[in-house]
């Protein structure tokens, strides 16, 4: 069994979908925070304080994800890394200057005097829809395979704007979950609006994709492949049908169901991400570079592969523990 | 100017920037567990409001520290692919370890550890603050890890131009590593001490003597006194490792041109890298032979014995100075604080104003030191296996990175003037209400040997 997954056939196959793990654990859980931080910008002071509050305990930890995600790209597919990210040079850069500024305006925001919290608290904001932007634009380049022209520019464009309202759709679900009263009234009504942002910018790029690449379009419309793949649109069309109607008749008394949305979210954007995922399957760059054309030596994947199955367990225990901890209700900003 | 040389600096200030931060953090979260133990050991409540203190601290330093952090693990990749494609084998699962094993750990137990309380028990409490701390610092042992086998290459073999692994424990090990990991954390114990100092006797001189301020004041004096002569000893440890192993940076550090017998110690010179050799020599003969070989006539291998091989030589011997001026400045503001502080239980007024000028000593130091031996290691990226000029992005072009660069400058600049001015002011504002200051929300029920007294 260990010599099998330790072939160099299998290695980066599970490299790869590692790495997808943690892109998606990223999306999903700093994608949350990041929307709780585009949304304050329609949130009064005090709803801001509790804002900040809900995301406190965890963004640090939603981040890392994204630092495991670029390891793994990093270690596991060196050539795949460097190819992407001096494509996305500019992007990255201004998407890192979204996240530094974001992570510590969240700090400085709670240490200065009244007179500078609301300086900290814009740029909070801004540095959230940054990075939210950037990565969207990123993703929209990475899909049409780095070609920069006018109309790949645009696409890169309005997948910027779909994720930023994707994030913005899961962090007003996590607000639903996380806080009661007028806010959360607030949260149902911003989860209503972007639930719908999100799904234009979920069809645009379903649509967009089969038509950058021959090999997606062949690999999503021949027969039987489309009978087999049509639960995935089919279902998320349907999740998004019954969020709308879910948040209609939210908040229920006694707050019965206030996790669901969030979990509905979460749903939404693995569907989205299975989607993308066999869409690119097993290029790591599209149609130039295949995940054993780029991966290290076998070796190497082993050494951390066994690391991984050791600490991967603990980390998603602890972060459970960390999430049962926080479990409930945040009231006020009860900052250490 | 040239792509290659404005990713060197975008990196060098993008490094430089990050490692003001875990140098404090890796330190100053053991500080904060030593705060704590005291008060869970019933030594009284001014400990549990030193950790009060610390902590905001602690988690600005930590909140920086990741955000540049994030930052670096995508220059990797953006600034110097021929690095990963060279050398990834070796460096990747070294980084791939250290975000596994100390960046999950650290980040979701302090949130545990500044927003828990309340939520958990004081123990666990505890534990979240060990874990942190095990978390920093096993972070500083995997990049430095990585960082000496960059210095002093071993465990691995080259084929088709690309470093692959003979032994892990040869590759985790390296003859540097004893060496340099020590050095590092010595010098961030050194760090939060000197700012544990500095930040104390501000808030003394503004009269707030509260016993947590005067504990605070206490601990950083006394770590930072007795740390500092261990420093000094275990450099010049390292330094006779870097000789045995990179005589050329030594070389360097020492601005011997030529090889010599009998080398005199260069107090003071300005290199000529263009006519190699020193004007302005300020000099103590036999001294460098006697530091560095042990015996006054004993042989020092000079850059001519590297030409063409060599680091430039007057930044590494600035830094080297730099370094240990620090280091010989803190030797003696540490101990004078130490003996007042023994002697009447406070520092004297001018003495208390030294610290505060101390406050960011560790920084200074620390970053002349890390340039000593970056800048020392050129023109080699990884020592006799990869080249810096053939480790970078061939297809990014200058005025990218010059754009990049000039934002990252700014907010660099933006962050530390930030960071400067809100521990002061979050200084002030604690010796404002110190007075019995209780968070709002009550952290933890008064220990039962507290209330007893």
């Amino acid at each position: 069994m260990w010599s099998y997954l330790t072939s160099a056939d299998v290695l980066p196959v599970i490299f790869a979908g590692l790495m997808g793990l943690s892109i998606l654990l990223y999306v999903i859980l700093d994608g949350y925070d990041l929307g709780v931080g585009i949304l304050m910008s329609d949130a009064e002071p005090n709803e801001k304080d509790v804002m900040v509050a809900s995301i406190g305990p965890f963004w640090d930890a939603n981040e890392t994800w994204l630092v495991l995600g670029i390891g793994l790209l990093l270690v596991a597919f060196p050539i795949a890394h460097g190819i992407i990210l001096t494509a996305l040079y500019l992007p990255v850069a201004i998407m890192l200057a979204g996240l530094i500024l974001r992570g510590v305006a969240f700090d400085f925001r709670a240490k200065v005097g009244e007179e500078h919290k609301t300086l900290w608290d814009h740029t909070f904001i801004a540095g959230s829809l940054l990075a939210a932007l950037a990565q969207g634009f990123m993703l929209g380049v990475y899909i049409v395979g780095f070609e920069w022209n006018v109309l790949n520019a645009s696409f890169g464009i309005l997948c910027g704007v779909c994720l930023a309202a994707g994030y913005a759709f899961i962090g007003a679900c996590w607000l639903i979950m996380k806080t009661e009263g007028d806010l959360q009234a607030k949260a149902v009504r911003w989860a209503r609006i972007f639930v719908w942002v999100t799904a234009i910018g979920l069809a645009a790029v379903s649509l967009a994709t089969p038509f950058v690449s021959a090999r997606i379009f062949e690999k999503w419309f021949s027969l039987p492949n489309f009978l087999i793949l049509l639960p995935i649109p089919v279902t998320a069309g349907g999740l998004i049908i019954g969020l709308e109607l879910l948040l209609r008749r939210m908040p229920f008394p006694g707050d019965r169901l206030h996790w669901l949305p969030f979990v509905g979210a979460a749903a939404i954007f693995l569907l989205g991400f299975a989607g993308l995922a066999y869409s690119f399957f097993p290029f790591v760059v599209l149609d130039r570079l295949t995940i054993w054309q780029a991966a290290s030596a076998p070796e190497s994947l082993t050494f951390m592969l066994v690391g991984i199955v050791i600490v991967l367990p603990c980390i998603l225990a602890y972060t459970a523990y960390a999430y049962s901890v926080f479990w409930g209700k945040v009231r006020e900003l009860s900052y250490y | 100017m040239d792509a290659l040389l404005l990713a060197r600096i975008q990196f060098a200030a993008n490094i430089t920037f990050h490692i003001l931060f875990p140098t404090i953090t890796i330190a100053l979260c053991w500080f904060l567990l030593f705060f704590k133990l005291r008060y869970d050991a019933g030594r009284g409540e001014h400990w549990l409001d030193a950790y009060r203190f610390w902590v905001k601290i602690f988690a600005l330093s930590f909140a920086l520290g990741v955000v540049s952090g994030v930052t670096m693990s995508f220059q990797f990749g953006t600034n110097w692919p021929g690095f990963m494609e060279t050398v990834g084998n070796v460096a990747g699962p070294l980084l791939a370890y250290e975000v596994l094993t100390a960046f999950f750990l650290e980040a979701t137990f302090l949130g545990i550890m500044l927003f828990g309380t309340g939520r958990v028990s004081n123990r666990i409490h505890t534990v979240a603050t060990v874990l942190v701390a095990l978390g920093t610092t096993a972070s500083a042992f995997w990049i430095l890890a990585l960082n000496s086998w960059m210095q002093t290459p071993a465990g691995f073999e080259m084929i088709d131009g690309k470093a692959h692994v003979v032994s892990w424990w040869g590759i985790l090990f390296t003859p540097s590593l004893p060496y340099r990991l020590t050095h590092m954390l010595i010098a961030s114990g050194l760090t939060a001490a000197f700012l544990m100092a500095g930040v104390s006797a501000y808030r003394w001189l503004r009269g707030d003597n509260s016993p947590s301020v005067l504990a605070a004041l206490r601990t950083g004096v006394t770590v930072a006194a007795i740390l500092i002569p261990v420093q000094i000893l275990v450099g010049d440890q390292h330094g006779l490792n870097t000789l045995e192993h990179q005589p050329a940076k030594i070389a360097a550090m020492e601005g011997i041109w030529e090889t010599e017998r009998n080398a005199p110690l260069r107090l003071f010179a300005i290199p000529d890298e263009a006519a190699r050799t020193n004007h302005y020599e300020i000099l103590i003969p036999q001294l460098a032979s006697w530091i560095l070989t042990h015996s006054s006539d004993g042989e020092v291998k000079g850059l001519n014995a590297f030409q063409g091989n060599h680091p430039p030589v007057a930044p590494v011997f600035f830094a080297f100075r730099i370094m240990v001026g620090m280091g010989l400045l803190m030797l003696a503001v540490s101990w004078l604080a130490a003996w007042q502080l023994w002697r009447r239980g406070e520092p004297g007024r001018w003495l208390a104003r030294g610290l505060v000028g101390m406050t960011f000593a560790g920084w200074i130091a620390t970053v002349a030191g890390w340039y000593t031996t970056e800048i020392g290691r050129q023109p080699w990226l990884v020592s006799g296996v990869l080249r810096t000029a053939d480790a970078a992005a061939p297809s990014v072009t200058a005025p990218m990175i010059g754009l990049s660069l000039a934002m990252y400058l700014a907010l660099y600049a933006l962050l530390l003037a930030s960071f400067i001015f809100v521990v002061f002011h979050i200084a002030r504002r604690a010796g404002q209400s110190s007075a019995g200051d209780k968070t709002p929300g009550g952290l933890f029920a008064p220990h039962p040997s507290v209330t007893r007294s």
